[in-house]
């Protein structure tokens, strides 16, 4: 019983970083219908500025370190994530789908090896004591401050996402070009600025799931993003792509069963597992836990 | 329109894996083979990871050899010649290995150093074996098909190496385990994608369990992974003495992290893949103690050959310490420049024959003598980790 707390704990915390990049696959799902391959790699750029800032900056031996880290790492992210939609996909917005898709997966790979090529393909890791690295223990199950932190922060963001989404004039536009693009349009809402936002909220919090991952594993490299990023997809869909609470409830459920399966005798098959899910889910069930079923549009 | 999504989904996540698990890159230098050495020089290839995964392992092992090279032709060089390196970089790639060997076999070497690893090693074997013209690999560990042929049992006449063998770290350990730290059980986490970790567990688990030890649990990951605290939980609700963790650094790093983490207190033991100072970034130094792993090299070891040549990398290297890569070049270097002298030829197969009648060559990494399988038998060194430090090295033979 206590063996199998302790890994609920595991995955959970392995689950809320795997919530956070899902949202932002699922969000930008839901209003151009393209799958960011890029995603993941936005997630591994978060991580590398966190380490520059905690590494070369005064932030990163203040009190504020973490604080400093998440926050401009976040920006930066943003920043990013809006430029790679107007230079990489903009253009294609009225191409085939196919097209942007493989686009993505073209910008995924240039972010990578242009990482690589100036950082180098070595692992990275965070100077000590950015965030204490205690732990308490609860009736036999450590749990760690890192791992409260890296669950109430994505709680935090998550609830702060909603609140945009639904009480903000953004978020009511966001939610009116899901729902019908040309609509909007013909409404007065800036399409060009609500994607351009969608891009920037989902790359703020990969941004922040990589400065937390960096934090808590210790250890980044430029090719960190791409097995997160497909695990957070897999999330999405497992959620119901194009869902934001199914996105969160995707990422922790799959955060929990990969952990799960790793801990009772399937280290080997935990990848598979998940993409086990994600064959499972296309088959049975396409529009995931929480998708709305909707017919395909003529 | 799911339908589609779905079908295009799949086959993304399909391509996005074959294009992780393919990377590599072709090309096809077809050379003829010349072997003489022309001019006043005696050329020495040297194909080495200096950028990709292992760079570290490679541009490392190449500092050693070509400090070991440039103080032989301070003095003098050998056969009242200078040697001169001629450097490629298999960017950690097998294929590439191979085809930076072809580049170096046609430009006139007398015998060629390098890959660091047994995989790229084993990538020059076949170009060593039909130009016959030496390799010789100062840390290819692995045990099988890399100087004997696994098809059909021959020794390989062109292939050297001066490092021992996975499975000698393997049974070191296991010796350690039982006799020096008395444990009776233990548990093993090994890389399951790497034949020198397979390797390695493989060897413990025998030693181990001959010395009447027991192991209660084998558990493996996948290089590349972060979270291993699944696996770590479920260990730590088994009773064990020792655990063994043959990997590299970057996953054995955050393994030792985690586990002390999850409050796992008994020994960790592994190889030489431990031998980085990024183990002790990664895991942070508060972590990594009780330590233990099979090193070729130690530099708390007080022979004068192993200080002499800490001083001299040091005056070099801005009073940074050499690791066992930098120290098993350097050896490397010095080792080659003796064959040649003994073999008093340029000729490759006459200093192939010197290479393999070595005998009691003694180096910064200990001494050593060239079996008939063309595998050296020296002993290893196993150092204990105390606050992320180096804290005592104690030699041990089989």
């Amino acid at each position: 019983m206590e063996k199998f707390a302790q890994q609920i704990v595991n995955g959970l915390s392995q689950g809320s970083i795997y919530a956070l990049i899902a949202l932002g696959y699922t969000m930008v799902y839901g209003i151009v219908k393209l799958i960011n391959f890029a995603h993941g790699d936005i997630y591994m750029i978060g991580a590398y500025v966190g380490f520059a800032v905690t590494t070369f900056t005064r932030f990163g031996h203040s009190r504020f370190g973490f604080i400093a880290a998440l926050v401009i790492a976040m920006v930066a992210c943003a920043v990013l994530g809006v430029c790679i939609e107007r230079i990489a996909y903009k253009p294609l917005r009225n191409s085939s789908r196919i097209a942007v898709l493989i686009t993505a997966i073209g910008v995924s790979l240039f972010l990578d090896y242009t990482l690589m090529y100036f950082v180098g393909a070595g692992t990275r890791s965070y100077p000590p004591g950015v965030l204490s690295d205690r732990s308490f223990t609860v009736g036999g199950v450590v749990i760690k401050y890192q791992q409260v932190i890296v669950v109430l922060v994505s709680i935090a963001l998550m609830i702060l996402l909603q609140f945009i989404v639904k009480k903000t004039k953004q978020g009511k536009a966001m939610r009116a070009v899901s729902f019908d693009k040309e609509a909007a349009q013909l409404m007065g809402i800036n399409v060009d600025r609500t994607i351009s936002f969608t891009f920037l909220l989902g790359s703020a919090l990969a941004g922040a799931a990589g400065v937390m991952v960096g934090i808590y594993f210790n250890s980044i490299d430029p090719l960190m993003g791409m097995m997160p990023g497909l695990k957070a997809f897999v999330a999405a869909v497992f959620g119901g792509i194009g869902s934001i609470p199914g996105a969160m409830v995707g990422g922790l459920s799959i955060g929990v069963i990969e952990t799960l399966v790793a801990g009772y005798g399937g280290s080997l098959y935990r990848d598979a597992a998940v993409f086990a899910i994600l064959i499972l889910v296309l088959i049975i069930k396409p529009t995931g836990l929480m998708g709305k079923s909707t017919g395909s549009k003529v | 329109m799911y339908r589609k999504f779905g079908a295009v989904a799949l086959a993304l996540v399909l391509v996005l894996s074959l294009a992780l698990a393919g990377c590599s890159l072709k090309k096809n230098d077809n050379t003829s083979n010349t072997t003489s050495s022309s001019g006043g020089t005696i050329k020495i290839g040297a194909n080495y990871e200096l950028s990709g995964a292992v760079a570290t392992y490679g541009s490392d092992s190449l500092k050693g050899f070509k400090m070991a090279i440039d103080e032989i032709n301070k003095s003098g060089g050998v056969l009242g010649k200078q040697i001169e390196v001629i450097q490629k970089d298999n960017k950690s790639d097998a294929a590439t290995a191979t085809s930076a060997q072809q580049a170096l076999m046609s430009q006139g070497i007398v015998l060629s150093v390098g890959p660091a690893t047994s995989g790229n090693f084993r990538a020059v074997i076949p170009v060593a074996e039909s130009s016959k013209i030496p390799v010789i690999s100062s840390s290819a560990t692995a045990d099988n098909d890399i100087t004997v042929d696994a098809k059909t049992n021959q020794v390989r006449q062109f292939v050297f190496r001066t490092c021992f063998t996975d499975s000698f770290q393997g049974a070191v350990m296991a010796n350690y385990a039982s006799q020096k730290l008395n444990g009776k059980t233990a548990v093993i986490y090994a890389d399951n994608s790497s034949d020198y970790a397979k390797g390695l567990a493989a060897n413990f688990k025998k030693q181990f369990t001959a010395n009447g030890g027991t192991i209660v649990s084998e558990d493996a990951y996948v290089a590349g992974d972060k979270d291993f605290s699944a696996a770590l939980t479920a260990m730590k609700a088994k009773q064990f003495d020792v655990m063994f963790v043959p990997g590299y650094y970057q996953e054995a790093g955050l393994i030792i992290k985690q586990a002390r983490e999850l409050g796992i207190k008994q020994p960790i033991l592994g190889a030489d893949g431990f031998d980085s100072p990024d183990l002790t970034s990664i895991a942070g130094a508060s972590n990594v103690n009780d330590v233990y792993f099979s090193n070729h090299y130690s530099s708390l070891d007080q022979a004068p050959a192993v200080q002499d040549f800490i001083k001299a990398y040091k005056a070099l290297n801005n009073n940074e310490e050499p690791n066992a890569f930098v120290a098993m070049g350097y050896d490397l270097g010095k080792y080659v420049a003796d064959a040649i002298t003994r073999a008093n030829s340029t000729d490759p197969v006459k200093i192939a024959d010197a290479l393999a009648s070595t005998k009691s060559f003694t180096g910064a990494t200990g001494t050593f003598s060239v079996g008939a399988d063309h595998n050296v038998i020296k002993s290893a060194v196993v150092i204990k980790m105390t606050d992320g430090k180096q804290a005592s090295a104690e030699q041990m033979k089989m």
